[in-house]
C-alpha cells in the first residue's frame, strides 16, 4: 500500500502547483506554496530522504512564506498578470 | 480580496505597518509562548546533528524563525532585545570567520583545509578532536545563515 500514499502525496502536489500557478490573490498563492512545500518534504520522508525533508519543510514553508509575505505587503496584493 | 484599494497605490517605503506590534492578543500571546520553543528546537537540531538529520543550516533557518516570529508579532522595535538589526550582519561574517578560521588553522598547522586532526586543541584524542572541529564549522554554518536571514528580514522592512 506503499504506492498509494506516494501517489495521494503526488496528486495533491501537482494539484497544489497548478493552484499556485492559477490564483490571483497573491497572498493565497504564498499560503499554497507553503502547502506545495510540505508535500514535497512528506513525499522526501516517504523515499527515505529524511534530511531533505527537514530542510524543504524549514525553508520552503517557514522562510519563503515569510519573505514572500514581506514582500506582498511591500508591493501589491493582488496579481497583474 | 478584502484589501481596501489604496493599499496598492501607498508609497512602500511609507509602510509602517510591519514595523508596529500587532493588534491582535491572540497573536500576541501565542507568539510569546512558541517563540522560547522554536529557538529551543533550533538549538536542539543544531547540537544533534551529529546524530540525526539536522545540522548548521537545519537549526539555523529555526532560530532565524524564532527571531522573525517575534520581529513580526511583537514589532520591529521591541524584538531588538533578543537581535539588535546592527549586530545582524556584523556577527553573520563572524560566523564565516569562524568557519575560514578553522579551516586555515588546520591549514597552517601542517593538514589540509578543514582536516580537524590538526586543530590545536588540547587533551583530546583524535576522535574528540574531530567531533568538536566539526562542532565549530557548525557554529559559523548556523550563525550565519540565521543572521543573514534575520539581516535580509530587516533589509527588506527598511525602506
Amino acid at each position: 500500500m506503499d504506492w498509494m500514499i506516494e501517489f495521494t502525496l503526488f496528486l495533491i502536489l501537482i494539484v497544489g502547483a497548478l493552484l499556485v500557478l492559477g490564483v490571483r490573490d497573491l497572498l493565497v498563492a504564498v499560503v499554497t506554496l507553503n502547502v506545495f512545500s510540505f508535500i514535497t518534504a512528506a513525499i522526501m520522508v516517504s523515499l527515505g530522504a529524511i534530511d531533505v525533508a527537514f530542510t524543504e519543510a524549514v525553508v520552503g514553508a517557514g522562510a519563503v512564506g515569510l519573505f514572500s509575505i514581506v514582500a506582498i505587503r511591500r508591493t501589491s496584493r493582488r496579481s497583474e498578470d | 480580496m478584502n484589501g481596501s484599494p489604496d493599499r496598492d497605490q501607498r508609497d512602500p517605503c511609507l509602510d509602517e505597518s510591519l514595523k508596529e506590534p500587532t493588534d491582535s492578543i491572540i497573536v500576541d500571546i501565542a507568539s510569546r509562548v512558541i517563540t522560547p520553543f522554536i529557538l529551543l528546537i533550533g538549538l536542539y537540531v543544531f547540537f544533534h546533528g551529529h546524530y540525526s538529520p539536522g545540522g548548521g543550516f537545519q537549526g539555523g533557518v529555526l532560530l532565524a524563525a524564532g527571531i522573525l516570529l517575534l520581529r513580526l508579532s511583537l514589532g520591529v522595535a521591541v524584538s531588538q532585545a533578543i537581535m539588535p538589526t546592527r549586530m545582524t550582519l556584523r556577527l553573520a561574517a563572524g560566523g564565516v570567520l569562524v568557519f575560514l578560521g578553522t579551516g586555515l588553522a588546520a591549514v597552517f598547522l601542517g593538514g589540509n583545509f578543514l582536516d580537524y586532526h590538526y586543530l590545536p586543541l588540547p587533551g583530546l584524542s583524535p576522535e574528540y578532536l574531530r567531533y568538536y572541529g566539526i562542532l565549530l564549522i557548525e557554529v559559523g554554518v548556523t550563525a550565519t545563515v540565521m543572521l543573514t536571514l534575520v539581516a535580509i528580514y530587516d533589509e527588506l522592512l527598511g525602506c
